[in-house]
């Protein structure tokens, strides 16, 4: 089957078998191997990508189902040599250790603060449920996302 | 004399990582992210059964679908090894360990044990063709129940004659245990239950092995903690020489211990890649590694202590159930020994007696999992000692201060034979109560108490220590393990003067290129920019023992330490010959090479660099170049340590357990990054927390385990777990220059038992004083109505 979209503002068309997962689709055919797959029953959130601006685990969306979206992966969220302010904050409070979870946790974080821009930390620690990581005990996690939420927008936008 | 401006010190200071930006991008690359031109893709037909006599494997059906290329049995590669899957640890001389093939050859023993393997061109069609072959099995019986499986009714390996794989005891003096029992006032017993837990990485285990047909060489691409272990390992196993192999660990999601091994996808991968000719690609199943990467626990224990009239223990007796699984893998027997020097605890003890007999089973093999025996010791200790207070009516902070080894007693002599580097145990427990306001939480919990809330609150203190640095290397010969525990570095100054750091290290999260680049750096006197760490390539770093144990720092840490000042050494005589000064003379500050006394005759390290370089003017018989290396082994093991504290509300009703806060205070010495020793802290309260609420890989009884995806297996979320409350206290370790410990091991030590103690403190009063792990509502619930009259 064709599948036709928008990938970081680059269209991409392919014939692809229609069991295809976008996950696989983005990785193994389009080449952007930055979101990561944790698990096969879309646990873990590893492979969270925005679609149209929300996130979604793109292990539960098959590629044919994406036709026509317009896909943010991990390598479309810096601007250039620019961070994205999510993922500066990620750096500044180690938010980070393996890495493995890393680019769906900042998609996750990146929605979530999209939503709700100014959550409180229980806010944030329920809106990660869906994302699993292993090394940091969440802690920095939920310092880096509640301190990104506090630069201003105007300097996040420029 | 002008005054120099000395650059303030890198270590020691919160340096945000250098790993990150890769990272944080996508552009890190990991196993699975790899992708070659040609490359086979391999799906591993695994037993659905626990025990049973393979009868027949039929390829045929997978063979005929698209784009396989090929299928073999466990009988077929029969010729493909040189050797048998490695156990690195025989702990005893009459130790039993089954043969253990990468495929299974006329029996398997554990849902999962790997049966048949697929090639195909696409990772869809591998999985679609293993799922295809066909396998008839006639079933054995499981063996479960560690107790059943050491009474030897129904044998795992028909040909050991036992279950039992090994007993191994470590009692200086019996006699001295009997008399402080008779002579006890007080004795209490404990029975803990270590319940088996999925690893976890959150990136599965992968390998690619990419051959180079006519050099006759093998690139192998795995996602490990150990490539040099590994390489090793692989050449023994697959009978490759080692100087064809090249083992190279890219990006590494994690590990926990689960990454420390040699595994038959590995060995299958190569030996795969020799026969084809081709890239072979394997790449690990969420669901597949629940079974087919090794779990960590899986112990019962029975421990005693003897105390007398004041509280103080005099005696600790601790009988161990080892659950080996059904092989032993890498370190697999090891594990409990790692703990069995550790069952003092903090504690002053004068008599003490251990003993642990490992058993086979039909599960996937245990291993090293984050803490490796360490865990298991503290939380016996520490449950114990939580019980021997409410015997005696004490306060568990108190117990514990009667009980610590003081802090004018190190280095201290343990009575089983080790030599604690330096503590201050009642340093790190009183910080830890003052964080928390200790005695306003017990006031709270006594309101609750009187006011009879059903949202009961408990404090759970564990004081620990541990031992890190694996390892003296004439200690693990006593142990009969069978390598050395030292760990290699070089340090080389570049024509320009930057300077490369080669580690034989590899990280997996821990972020050593950050860590060690300020080592260097700080010596140096130079920006940790201007250096680079190398590691986790044979080619690259030939040396090394690997990551685990929280060893980097302690072992592989110093050695970049000492070859640094080797590199120094070399540079002085080099500005000495240069500014023709006496070398005794000429002194490193802020990156110049000085002649005292005279600040305007000096060279930067970049100079000398190039000087070496050239080798224009060095001093006579002097080669060129400036570089040096380390190969250091430790004098002793590190002993860190500290006290945490959970604070834990019970729902009475609904059998509810949250964690309201958590106040941890540790010591590891020295600290190079203390941004990377919180996060370490962090991340293992939470994995040790978890083992006392959430996690259990569970068998049902016909040995399927049940907790194959993370919907079942219980990794908690962000909002599970709180914000905690860290702080450190700094007792250097004169084991090593820098005076540092290890960290990455120390959260998941003390967390379980400060959580299982404050859920017993918060029902004591309901009469309950013993609950499993994980202590689930139902097992709660189940305790409260158990104890009701």
């Amino acid at each position: 089957m064709k599948v036709s979209v928008r990938v970081n503002g680059v269209g991409h068309e392919h014939e692809v078998e229609p069991r295809t997962l976008l996950v696989h689709y983005l990785r193994d055919v389009v080449g952007l191997t930055g979101t990561n797959i944790g698990c096969d029953t879309s646990s873990c959130g590893a492979c969270t990508v925005l679609i149209g601006g929300e996130s979604v685990k793109s292990c539960t969306v098959l590629a044919v189902q994406a036709d026509g979206a317009d896909i943010t992966t991990i390598e479309g969220l810096a601007d250039g040599d620019r961070l994205h302010p999510v993922q500066e904050a990620f750096r500044e409070h180690h938010a980070l250790q393996c890495g493995y979870c890393t680019p769906g946790m900042v998609m996750a974080a990146v929605s979530l603060l999209a939503e709700n821009p100014d959550p409180t930390e229980a806010e944030v620690r329920e809106g990660l449920e869906g994302n699993l990581c292993r090394c940091t005990g969440y802690h920095n996690i939920v310092k880096a996302i509640l301190a990104a939420a506090r630069v201003p927008a105007e300097s996040a936008a420029s | 004399m002008t005054a120099v401006e000395v650059p303030p010190r890198v270590v020691g200071t919160r340096l945000r990582r250098r790993e990150d930006p890769a990272l944080l991008t996508g552009e890190a690359r990991f196993v699975a992210d790899l992708t070659v031109p040609g490359t086979l893709h391999a799906a591993i037909v695994r037993s659905p059964v626990a025990h049973a006599r393979i009868r027949s494997v039929d390829l045929a059906p997978a063979l005929a679908l698209p784009g396989v290329v090929a299928a073999y049995t466990g009988e077929d590669l029969q010729g493909d090894w040189a050797a048998t899957l490695p156990c690195a640890w025989p702990v005893t001389a009459d130790m039993k360990s089954p043969a253990h093939r990468p495929l299974a050859v006329g029996t398997v023993n554990y849902v999962g044990d790997a049966v048949a393997v697929v090639l195909a061109e696409s990772e869809y069609a591998a999985h679609d063709a293993a799922e295809a072959v066909v396998v008839d099995y006639d079933p054995l019986a499981a063996v479960l129940d560690l107790e059943d499986a050491a009474s030897d009714r129904v044998l795992v390996h028909e040909d050991l004659g036992t279950n039992v794989s090994y007993t191994w005891e470590l009692s200086p003096d019996p006699d001295a245990v009997e008399r402080a029992f008779a002579e006890a006032a007080h004795t209490v017993s404990g029975r803990y239950v270590q319940q088996r837990l999925l690893p976890s990485a959150m990136e599965p285990r992968g390998v690619l092995v990419v051959p180079h047909p006519f050099g006759g060489d093998f690139t192998v691409y795995s996602a490990t903690q150990i490539p040099h272990i590994l390489r090793v390992m692989l050449a023994v196993t697959v009978g490759v020489p080692e100087t064809s192999l090249r083992v190279v660990a890219p990006s590494v999601g994690g590990g926990f211990g689960s990454k420390l091994n040699v595994y038959a996808e590995e060995a299958l991968a190569l030996a795969l890649a020799r026969k084809t000719r081709k890239p072979v690609r394997w790449i690990e199943e969420r669901s597949e590694q629940a079974v087919s990467t090794i779990h960590g626990r899986g112990q019962i224990q029975h421990i005693d202590l003897a105390a007398d009239a004041g509280g103080r223990i005099t005696a600790v007796r601790v009988r161990l159930l080892a659950d080996m699984g059904a092989y032993l893998q890498l370190v697999t027997p090891g594990v409990p020994l790692l703990g069995a020097f550790l069952y003092t605890g903090v504690y002053d003890v004068g008599a003490y007696s251990f003993s642990c007999t490992s058993v086979f089973t039909t599960k996937t093999p245990t291993d090293a999992y984050r803490g490796a025996g360490r865990p298991e010791a503290t939380y016996a200790i520490e449950r114990a000692i939580d019980a021997l207070a409410r015997e005696m009516d004490l306060d568990p902070a108190e117990i514990r201060r009667r009980n610590f080894i003081p802090a004018d007693r190190f280095p201290y002599d343990s009575v089983a034979g080790l030599v604690f580097d330096s503590g201050n145990y009642v340093a790190a427990l009183d910080r830890c109560l003052e964080i928390a306001g200790y005695e306003e939480l017990r006031a709270d919990q006594a309101r609750r108490r009187e006011e009879g809330d059903p949202r009961q609150i408990g404090l759970g203190l564990s004081s620990y220590v541990e031992m890190c640095g694996l390892a003296p290397s004439r200690v693990l010969a006593s142990l009969n393990y069978s390598a050395g525990g030292w760990e290699a570095a070089t340090v080389r100054v570049l024509p320009t003067g930057k300077v490369q750091v080669v580690t034989g290290t590899s990280p997996h999260g821990q972020g050593h290129e950050t860590s060690w680049s300020m080592i260097a750096a700080d010596r140096l006197g130079i920006s940790p920019g201007d250096v680079e760490v190398l590691h986790s390539d044979t080619a690259v770093a030939p040396y090394g023992m690997d990551t685990y144990g929280s060893r980097s720092l302690a072992v592989g840490g110093t050695a970049v330490y000492l070859a640094t000042e080797r590199v120094i050494d070399k540079a002085r005589r080099i500005a000495a010959h240069q500014l023709e000064a006496a070398e005794e003379d000429v002194r490193l500050v802020a990156g110049q090479f000085q002649v005292q006394g005279s600040p305007d005759r000096a060279m930067p390290l970049a100079a000398v660099a190039f000087e070496a370089f050239t080798a224009h003017n060095l001093p006579e018989g002097m080669e060129p170049n400036l570089e040096a290396s380390s190969h250091f082994d430790p004098p002793n093991f590190t002993f860190p340590f500290g006290t945490h504290l959970a604070v834990v509300e019970v729902d009475t009703e609904t059998g509810a357990a949250r964690l309201l806060r958590y106040v941890a205070v540790d010591d590891c010495g020295n600290q190079i990054n203390p941004l990377i020793v919180e996060g370490q802290v962090h991340g293992g309260i939470v994995q040790g927390a978890a083992q006392a609420l959430w996690e259990e890989a569970s068998y049902d009884d016909d040995g399927n385990l049940v907790s194959t995806t993370l919907a079942d297996y219980l990794v908690p979320s962000a909002a599970e777990v709180p914000t905690f409350e860290t702080d450190s206290t700094v007792t250097p370790s004169p084991t090593n220059p820098m005076g540092v410990k290890g960290v990455g091991e120390a959260g998941t030590i003390a967390a379980a038992p400060a959580v299982m103690n404050a859920i017993v403190d918060a029902l004591s009063t309901h009469g309950v004083s013993d609950i499993d792990m994980p202590a689930s509502p139902q097992r709660i619930c189940r305790a409260i109505q158990e104890v009701r009259p």
